[in-house]
């Protein structure tokens, strides 16, 4: 039975560390400089990086597929030559990848730079002229040493993570995203700890144990089980139509039939997550609330103390890393869920950020954008979604990452209450 | 073996010199005082019910005012749920039903109007397992005043200094009063209970057990104090330790079965008992 076990717990171990190894081998390796290389073959010259290759199968010969790019001369990114008909492999050194701002990169060599514009031949003889504005970076991948490349991904990488979306999100960074999710998942603790909780308290130390709050407890914990997309439905029904409608009407009214609140937002889609992951709060803080001694109430309560002092000095201090336990849940749940917000205020591109310098600085009522879904967007809605393949890998590997580190900061912050509480069990 | 209980007595016998030991144990008899003090608690024909089982049988006791008194008897036989009576604590019990009479001082406290939190701030309660919040010292022996809406700080000051001193443990902690109270060790942790019981000056300290968790050594530091206290509080204590019931109480009531079997001056009851089940429980051959 212990190896039983003991092999279960290390075969899910395996899987989670498989899987998140292979994002961050496919995500990671995206941003490392690949050798341009010049092949000869019948249909003329390629220039271009290596990206698959296919063995053969059956009939079908042995396939290279290579990232020629130049998306405006050619019309596609990418080219599968059969293996066999290449020939003269070689690396010139004057071979550059040139990242635009618009139709992708270029791959080819620079006849001339006059600063103001570049002058640029393809390995089959075209030219074309790319002003020095629409460049974002040079890279000529062959001549760099690992110094010069590791500068190149470095600055791809900052570029991911602080940059703004190009290219319909398949270039650039997602910034935007990153800055959506955190806030939304923030604004969802907000919301959820306090509803969680009384909730809890309620059930826990205030209603008469019997067979109603049994039926409650049940239905709390298979509200839990209900598919996220129909927490999504009620956020739209509920919230952007019922509420957001009616604040408009009192409130917005000059604005009219355009919706303020009557729409999606980072608001409605933060308050329906915390409906979505009130029930893991609840059951939570119901067992922090439970594992705080009847010795330590009844020294409160025999000291005068009413019953809610006794709640809030003692029973809730006591429960406290209990209750943060169940906020890590749920923001873990929370910053993953995707289907809910695609109802209630993600877009795929926002053109201003929920928090800003200008008045009010916090925007309850803007779209947002948010990593997840840009996950979906990007793999899966993208026109070119072979070229966006490797952004998809980054971006789940940060929101992995994401996760991560808002659930790292909730247990420090429960280890460091835990310390001061002492003894409690959570 | 034997030498551990041995060296446990050895080192009890160094910190409490035998000259001192009985000094509150050869308390006059006759002492007037102790005959002729007023009643502080009387319990008149109280019946207890859990449900439908009846835990207290037509009890009729009387505590007087400064005096210590210990009910003893068998586990079960009801003297700790008398003691939780008197401060209403078995109001959070549910399907427990009383009926009969307790008065503290003159009021019935078991009448319709009666202000349950007033009450139990008159009633200072000790519990057979220390149990400190999770707080730090100072916090512990102010609670019960900052529960009542206290927030001078002098007065909090004044109070947890007086209390700790009461409870004999102000010198042990007095440099660490804002350290955690659940780093004192078992019988620190009790005395601290102790002060947090007396912080806000109850009129009676109800013990429940409150040695039974403890050394010798520390068993013997709360004794001298519950016979401190007494000049300032009237105490009723349940104790399973008849020897404790000796040394510190003035009155002992003895229960079996849910019944108050016997009352009686302590030195009396023990040397002298009415009833032949008292003599059988306390010559130890019962229960």
């Amino acid at each position: 039975m212990v190896w039983l076990s003991g092999a279960a717990l290390a075969l899910s171990l395996m899987m989670m560390l498989g899987l998140v190894g292979y994002i961050a081998v496919k995500g990671l390796g995206f941003f490392w400089p690949s050798p341009i290389v010049q092949v000869q073959t019948t249909e003329g010259l390629i220039l271009g990086e290596i990206s698959a290759q296919e063995k053969a199968h059956g009939s079908d010969p042995a396939k290279t597929q290579f990232r020629v790019c130049n998306r405006d001369l050619y019309g596609q990114d990418y080219r599968w030559v059969p293996s066999a008909e290449i020939q003269a492999l070689q690396r010139p050194l004057d071979a550059v990848l040139i990242e635009r701002l618009e139709n992708g990169p270029f791959i080819g060599f620079i006849q001339e730079n006059t600063g103001d514009k570049l002058s640029l031949r393809t390995v089959d003889g075209q030219t074309l002229e790319v002003p020095s504005g629409q460049v974002v970076r040079i890279i000529p991948s062959n001549a760099l040493g690992v110094v010069g490349k590791s500068r190149v991904y470095a600055s791809r990488l900052w570029e991911f993570v602080a940059g703004a979306p190009r290219e319909s999100n398949t270039e650039g960074g997602v910034f935007p995203a990153i800055f959506g999710t955190v806030m939304m998942v923030l604004l969802m603790s907000i919301a959820v700890v306090p509803l969680g909780v009384l909730a809890a308290l309620f059930l826990r130390e205030y209603a008469r144990q019997g067979w109603v709050i049994r039926a409650l407890r049940i239905a709390v914990n298979n509200l839990a089980g209900v598919p996220s997309i129909v927490f999504g439905i009620f956020g739209l029904g509920f919230f952007i139509y019922t509420v957001g409608g009616t604040l408009d009407q009192i409130f917005f009214s000059q604005k009219l039939p355009t919706p303020t609140f009557g729409t999606g937002g980072i608001l409605w889609a933060s308050l329906t997550l915390a409906l979505l992951t009130v029930p893991v709060v609840i059951v939570s803080t119901e067992e922090a609330l439970a594992s705080v001694p009847r010795s330590q109430r009844e020294a409160s309560l025999a000291l005068g103390a009413t019953k809610w002092q006794t709640i809030w000095k003692v029973v809730l201090p006591g429960a406290l890393p209990g209750i943060l336990t169940g906020l890590v849940l749920a923001m873990a749940r929370g910053a993953g869920e995707v289907a809910p917000l695609m109802l209630t205020g993600v877009v795929k591109l926002a053109p201003s950020m929920p928090l800003d310098g200008s008045f009010p600085f916090l925007h309850l009522d803007r779209k947002f954008m948010h990593l997840g879904f840009h996950i979906y967007d990007v793999g899966f809605q993208s026109p070119n979604s072979e070229a966006a393949k490797p952004m998809v890998f980054m971006t789940t590997l940060l929101l992995l990452l994401i996760v991560l580190l808002l659930n790292l900061a909730a247990l420090r912050l429960r280890s460091k209450l835990r310390a001061r509480v002492g003894g409690s069990s959570f | 073996m034997s030498t551990g209980v041995l060296d446990m007595e050895l080192e009890l016998e160094a910190k409490h010199p035998p000259a001192a030991m009985p000094r509150y144990r050869d308390m006059p008899l006759t002492d007037r005082a102790v005959l002729e003090a007023p009643n502080m608690v009387s319990v008149e024909d109280l019946n207890l019910f859990y449900g439908s089982k009846q835990a207290l049988h037509g009890i009729n006791l009387e505590v007087r005012k400064n005096t210590v008194m210990a009910l003893i008897g068998p586990s079960g036989c009801g003297k700790s749920t008398l003691l939780r009576c008197i401060n209403r604590m078995n109001d959070l019990i549910d399907n427990v039903k009383i009926d009969g009479r307790i008065r503290v001082g003159e009021s019935d406290i078991y009448a319709p109007d009666v202000d349950v939190i007033g009450l139990r701030m008159r009633m200072g309660m000790v519990f057979q397992k220390s149990n400190p919040f999770p707080k730090s010292i100072y916090e512990n022996v102010a609670y019960g005043l900052r529960v009542q809406g206290v927030k001078n700080r002098a007065v909090l000051d004044e109070a947890v200094e007086r209390s700790l001193i009461s409870a004999g443990l102000w010198d042990e902690v007095k440099d660490r009063l804002n350290e955690s109270g659940l780093g004192l060790s078992g019988g620190q942790q009790q005395r601290l209970c102790i002060a947090r019981a007396l912080a806000v000056k109850p009129e009676v300290l109800l013990m429940d057990e409150p040695c039974s968790a403890l050394d010798p050594l520390a068993t013997s530091r709360i004794e001298e104090l519950i016979f401190e206290l007494k000049r300032d509080f009237t105490i009723v204590i349940v104790t399973h330790n008849m020897q404790q019931a000796a040394r510190v109480s003035d009155f002992t009531a003895f229960f079996w079965m849910g019944k108050l079997i016997e009352v009686g001056l302590t030195e009396k009851l023990f040397t002298n008992p009415r009833e032949r089940m008292t003599e059988d429980y306390i010559s130890g051959r019962f229960g």
